[in-house]
């Protein structure tokens, strides 16, 4: 028992399971495999992008531009593969370049000024939104780009990214694969690698992990590269899922992200998580958010209600943290 | 440098300053055009719009276009400004005012926020045309005239489509809380199509969540046939919930984007609620230029209505060609 309050993700996974059992009594839906698709296909595109801002936080860092992100990098596959006619394959690949390319930025500013990530990645949050806006209204004079699907390539990259399997006659989409795979991935970095390792050190103690040779910049500037890397693969599969995305998507979701991150027991101030946490907890997220649907509840009470259980999921989670810290003294 | 910064800095706040007395409840003059440096009007007369759109919503964007096309043809110069924040929209205004424009086009999702500073610019003798939404206190207030849909009008409508084409049970699907238009038109398709209609609350800004949650309500409710979607994108978002539901569901939408042009083409989409906002950018310019060149007035004090339209299988190859260039 007491090995077990050590994890950081055991509160989540009590909440999960109390979520879960809630709905599943309350509704009829929600136990069906059909339920699962829908309540699973929602937590994993939050998930994607909370393993990934777990790692960030648990590196003591925090990336407000991780929502907008997700938009802008489909508004530059969009763009290319309907406006330019590129090969959709193509256009994939240079959007993730952007993206590498912002989160290299990100991270380096981060380390080169010093400042809080809170204030570099809020304006790299503002920049982002409002080239996403002026770009895509110079460019296609609309503020939506559309027209995926008769972009050269677009099936077979669709394909990867969008696309459905079947289980018990029941749909479930790719993105759940990709959830999964990023999380486990996430995971064993972050646990068994020389990586994970430094990412833990420099959360807690930066100038002390310093000191004993880890690679603080580069590591940090790593972590924001992935946070970029989890929005590219977010909004490629919505590009490719929905054909068409609009300038101001995204906007909001790098809270959603965080809370989720926080529900699976990282650390606002850095150096304690885990990546299963943080997919735990979006799944939480994605299983009260269709559990309210299922329940037929008046939709206009929603968020109170989403509040009330982060804010308790969050209580439970420190409780038991406190209990772990003492039993690890 | 840093001295440079500091004399920046203080002429910035002089000029700031300087504004904010410009501002003050003095203008009544105004004939008077001014022609400072700040002016960037192409003719003698200017027109600000400012409406409720948030940046980066599809439908302002046509409206703006429509807005800046009248003000190319007639050679009157166009400004647009926009902020959801209904004080800050009435800043705005203010603004607009202090600069002595020739006329103000004002979007009126929140009447009562913007009365004192529409009063303001109408006693300051500048004429004012609302838009879009605020129809019922557009005279009160003392504009020249109102150019918009009824939301309540267009809801009834495409309620009365919806029931026309067979569907039981409507879900209405709102996509920005506290959006008092998209209640009504929720409201009157509740009103035109006489059956159960349920609203559904969903954000716009994550289109994962607007499917899961559409699909979700279609799992626990097998009665609905009908979804209606009040923006093109969650129409389309819908249109592919009901294949992962497996429903038999169709939807019908508000507003038009090339996506939905193609799902109407291929049946998937029923039919779109067009109000043809980009008359509510153009002719209010139209009309502002006629009332200063010749004193006409347009709409005899009620409102000049821009839909609803409709786009189904029947014209929606023609209205594809413009929804194209965003113009509908």
């Amino acid at each position: 028992m007491d090995q077990l309050v050590k994890r950081p993700e055991i509160g989540a996974m009590l909440g999960a399971l109390l979520v879960f059992v809630f709905f599943s009594v309350v509704t009829e839906q929600f136990l069906s495999v059909g339920g699962a698709a829908t309540w699973l296909d929602d937590a994993s595109m939050l998930g994607i992008m909370a393993v990934a801002v777990a790692l960030l936080m648990i590196g003591g860092e925090f990336d407000l531009s991780a929502g907008v992100m997700t938009a802008s990098t489909a508004l530059v596959t969009a763009l290319l593969a309907t406006q330019l006619g590129l090969n959709v394959w193509l256009a994939l690949l240079v959007s993730l370049a952007f993206a590498l390319a912002v989160g290299a930025l990100n991270g380096w500013l981060v380390m080169r000024t010093g400042l809080p990530s809170f204030i570099v990645t809020l304006g790299s949050f503002l920049a982002l939104q409002g080239l996403n806006l002026g770009i895509t209204r110079l460019v296609t004079g609309s503020v939506q780009v559309s027209g995926m699907r008769s972009a050269a390539g677009y099936e077979s990259a669709g394909f990867l990214f969008a696309s459905t399997f079947q289980v018990g006659g029941t749909s479930f989409y790719v993105s759940i694969i990709w959830w999964v795979l990023f999380t486990v991935i996430a995971s064993t970095v972050l646990m068994r690698t020389r990586f994970g390792n430094w990412i833990f050190a420099i959360g807690g103690a930066a100038q002390s992990s310093r000191a004993v040779g880890v690679p603080v910049v580069r590591s940090k500037i790593l972590l924001f590269m992935t946070t970029a890397f989890a929005a590219w693969l977010v909004g490629s599969i919505n590009i490719l899922r929905y054909a068409s995305v609009q300038a101001n998507q995204g906007i909001g979701l790098e809270f959603q992200y965080i809370i989720a991150a926080v529900i699976g027991g990282c650390l606002l101030t850095g150096g304690f998580g885990s990546a299963v946490g943080a997919a735990i907890g979006a799944l939480i997220f994605g299983m009260a958010r269709q559990g309210i649907v299922y329940a037929g509840w008046n939709s206009d009470w929603f968020q109170l209600f989403l509040g009330v259980m982060l804010l308790a999921a969050v209580l439970v989670n420190n409780m038991l943290r406190r209990r772990a810290e003492r039993v690890r003294r | 440098m840093k001295s440079r910064l500091v004399i920046r800095a203080g002429v910035a706040l002089a000029g700031v300053a300087l504004l904010a007395a410009c501002s003050g409840p003095t203008g009544t003059n105004s004939q008077q055009t001014n022609n400072n440096s700040s002016s960037q009007a192409s003719g003698d007369l200017k027109v600000s719009v400012i409406t409720h759109g948030t940046a980066g919503d599809a439908f302002w964007s046509v409206v703006k276009v429509g807005a800046e096309d009248a003000g190319k043809q007639l050679g009157v110069g166009v400004t647009y400004n926009s902020d959801g924040d209904p004080g800050a929209q009435a800043k705005l205004i203010d603004n607009a005012v202090s600069q002595k424009v020739g006329g103000i086009v004002v979007s009126m999702a929140n009447p009562d926020a913007l009365k004192t500073s529409i009063e303001n610019a109408v006693k300051a003798g500048i004429p004012v045309i609302t838009i879009n939404s605020g129809s019922a206190k557009s005279a009160e207030f003392g504009a020249m005239a109102h150019v918009g849909q009824e939301e309540s009008i267009a809801g009834e409508e495409a309620g009365k489509k919806l029931k026309a084409a067979g569907k039981t049970k409507l879900l209405c699907v709102i996509h920005e809380a506290g959006n008092s238009g998209l209640n009504q038109r929720c409201d009157g398709a509740r009103s035109g199509f006489g059956g159960a209609v349920e609203n559904l609350q969903v954000d716009i800004s994550n289109p994962t969540d607007i499917e899961a949650r559409i699909k979700a309500k279609l799992q626990s409710d097998a009665a609905v046939d009908g979804v209606l979607a009040l923006n093109p994108q969650v129409a389309v978002n819908a249109a592919s919930a009901i294949k992962g539901a497996s429903s038999k569901a169709q939807v019908a939408t508000f507003d038009l984007n090339a996506d939905v042009v193609n799902s109407i083409k291929s049946g998937e989409v029923l039919f779109a609620v067009d109000q043809q906002q980009y008359q509510q950018g153009y002719l209010p310019v139209v009309m502002l230029k006629l009332f200063k060149d010749n004193a006409n007035t347009l709409g005899g004090g009620k409102p000049v209505l821009t839909g609803p339209g409709f786009v189904d299988k029947s014209n929606v190859d023609k209205v594809a060609e413009y929804a194209k260039n965003g113009k509908r």
